[in-house]
């Protein structure tokens, strides 16, 4: 499968009163056709600036140090502001997090909708009322003729979900980017909408790159999974891989940390909290809150070790001079059933890239 | 088992309507009862705008209730008058909120903000005394004793909660109402905070009313949970009943719709759609359908629920 997207060696800091901060420290990452790339991690591990950067949103005191982000092989750090409005919303789309703040209050939604359509598709207003009555009714609004006149607050969060979701699938756009799109949304709503985004993805074979931080919901909608940490993407595999045969002690601690039906006695929690990237810790940042970890840890930064063609951590525990450690329970579990499976010769990861 | 458990909370009826009387009436929640137990935490889960907040701040008197009452070890709680009285049943009832960052003043120091229940209930008698406490409360919920003079934006979400802990501990509660306690809260935060609210109800022998949506987490903590729709408690009973043995469509459609952290499942799970009854007259009510086990139900539909409960352990 080909990549639509490559991020290679991406560096961004921000500037602060205190410093600089290190928000990113080297991710790389590719995004295939039709995929669906799931982004997992804390408050703070870099995930939504990660993404805000291939849309070029950044904001003013953030810095692009280094590093390529390829879209169909051209780079987007390198386009002018005016390239970029050409991309935005019509190749590559995004849908936020809170669907109360990020329709204008103002204006109808019929008209918000339409908007995508007469910037970059120069429809004249008849035809872009049209279209965006079908985007609206595709994303199962209903009575969507008539309520294309009422304002954003006329609507619950779920269907303004759905008119923000119209709106980035507008133009059809290759890349569409979903920033915690279900988080403010209830259980029987975010099904809804994450069955809704899969349904469209069929249909327009847009690849996406969700951020989540709900591993439930990573489970339901991904095909790949990257774990970002403190500015870098600590385990990238598919949704298989990453659930049943996690290798990366941090990767283990968000797994086990959630409570299936089933968890009884007390809750793994990972202890202490994320690294100050104003100064980054020498070596692994995990190191300290790593039950693992070892000398070398806090020496030196562990590159990206193989696991499969798809699957990577990075973590020493996988250097072959590493003793072998034993996983959480929890973890332990999950692999055997990996292991199992794998022997058994079931396909590793329906749907999956493998 | 829950008979000869002592009653702490008593739910009785309790209805609360906004703007009652006008036709922007919302009955946010309509003739709901429980009870809660010494030592237990009770779950309350719903969508929003089903009236499980609403229920907890009716609870500890942030409402006066529209109709139906509130007893409290034996008191109603709304009757309870004069000063004093009401001095007692603030202490003895505390609430921890749902957002970290909106509920500790900006301007006053970590120390000021957990002793203010000491101070008002002048539970110490010396700034020593004071202080003593506040470095014991901190050190209780896991936070260093240094951080007293420190302000609240210094701190990360997860030690905000915790701070929110310390001041409701403070004044020695019997009985806490968690509003969505953990839900502004990164995972591996909210396993830390979760772990701790449990230690300290062992040790500090509190009783929790956690409110919630996360229906994963509220079956890890809770003892009994209650499903609410609409204002209405549509299910009771203990937390294994509730997920393994659902009995309302209500709570089958809830569960339905969480994902767990598990690809393999995901992919053969089905999501159940909740389409409320129309009603036909018959009187809908609480009922016992085995011991601990209520459901909001109709008269006829008894037999068939006693049924499928059976059906369960086939």
């Amino acid at each position: 499968m080909s990549n639509i997207l490559e991020v290679k060696d991406l560096n961004i800091t921000f500037d602060t009163f205190a410093g600089k901060v290190q928000a990113i420290r080297g991710v790389n990452f590719d995004l295939k056709k039709g995929e669906t790339l799931a982004i997992v991690g804390e408050s703070g591990s870099g995930k939504s600036v990660t993404t805000r950067s291939i849309m070029r949103l950044l904001s003013q005191n953030a810095n692009i140090e280094k590093g390529e982000i390829l879209f169909n092989g051209q780079d987007l750090v390198k386009k002018s502001e005016k390239d970029m409005q050409g991309i935005r919303g019509k190749e590559i789309a995004m849908i936020f997090q809170d669907p109360m703040t990020s329709l204008n209050p103002t204006t109808t939604i019929g008209k918000q909708v339409a908007e995508p359509l007469r910037i970059h598709q120069n429809m004249n207003k008849e035809e872009a009322h049209a279209r965006a009555l079908k985007l609206l009714e595709l994303v199962g609004l209903p009575n969507a003729k008539n309520r294309m006149k009422q304002y954003p607050h006329q609507f619950s969060g779920g269907q303004r979900q759905r008119i923000v979701i119209a709106i980035a699938l507008a133009c059809s756009p290759e890349i569409l980017i979903a920033d915690e799109p279900t988080t403010a949304l209830d259980v029987t709503i975010q099904a809804q909408i994450l069955e809704l985004m899969k349904q469209l993805q069929s249909k327009i074979d847009t690849s996406i790159i969700f951020i989540t931080h709900d591993l439930g919901v990573v489970a339901n909608v991904a095909d790949r999974v990257a774990v970002m940490y403190a500015g870098k993407i600590v385990e990238v595999g598919t949704v298989d891989e990453i659930f049943y045969n996690p290798q990366h002690p941090y990767t283990w601690g968000l797994l086990a940390s959630m409570p299936t039906l089933e968890t009884e006695g007390s809750l793994y929690a990972i202890p202490g909290t994320p690294p100050d990237l104003l100064d980054p810790p020498k070596g692994d940042a995990f190191a300290p809150r790593n039950a693992y970890a070892m000398k070398i840890d806090t020496e030196y930064e562990p590159p990206m070790f193989k696991i499969s063609d798809t699957h990577y951590a990075a973590t020493w525990l996988l250097h072959e001079d590493a003793p072998a450690v034993e996983p959480p329970a929890e973890i332990k579990a999950r692999q055997e059933l990996f292991k199992k499976r794998y022997a058994e010769g079931h396909p590793v990861a329906e749907g999956g890239t493998v | 088992m829950a008979d000869n458990r002592e009653k702490i909370l008593e739910v009785k009826h309790l209805k609360q309507y906004f703007n009652a009387g006008t036709k922007n009436e919302v009955r946010a929640v309509d003739d709901v009862s429980f009870d809660i137990y010494k030592g237990e935490t009770f779950g309350l889960v719903g969508e929003s705008g089903s009236g499980k907040s609403t229920t907890g701040r009716s609870i500890i008197r942030l409402y006066d209730p529209t109709d139906g009452e509130i007893d409290f070890e034996g008191t109603k709680v709304h009757n309870i008058s004069g000063k004093k009285d009401m001095l007692q049943f603030r202490r003895d009832m505390q609430m921890i909120f749902q957002d970290p960052y909106a509920s500790l003043n900006p301007k006053m120091k970590i120390r000021d903000i957990i002793a203010e229940g000491i101070d008002i209930h002048g539970l110490a008698s010396s700034q020593a005394e004071r202080n003593k406490r506040v470095n014991e409360l901190l050190e209780l919920v896991g936070l260093n004793p240094d951080h007293a003079t420190r302000y609240p934006h210094e701190f990360s979400g997860g030690q905000r909660q915790r701070i929110g802990i310390a001041r409701a501990l403070a004044v020695k509660p019997k009985f806490i109402v968690a509003d969505e306690p953990i839900s502004a809260l990164d995972v591996s935060i909210q396993a830390q905070v979760v772990n701790l609210l449990m230690e300290l109800q062992k040790s500090q022998g509190l009783t929790f009313l956690f409110i919630a949506h996360d229906l994963s987490m509220v079956k890890y903590i809770s003892d009994r949970i209650g499903v609410m729709n609409a204002g209405k408690l549509l299910e009771l009973a203990p937390a294994e009943d509730v997920y393994n043995r659902p009995l309302h469509s209500y709570t089958e459609s809830l569960l339905s719709a969480v994902p767990l952290p598990d690809p393999e499942y995901e992919r053969s799970r089905r999501r159940t759609q909740y389409v409320p009854r129309q009603a036909n007259g018959e009187e809908e009510k609480m009922r016992e359908i085995v011991p601990g086990h209520f459901v909001y139900c109709r008269e006829s539909e008894v037999e068939a629920l006693k049924q499928k409960e059976a059906a369960y352990h086939k």
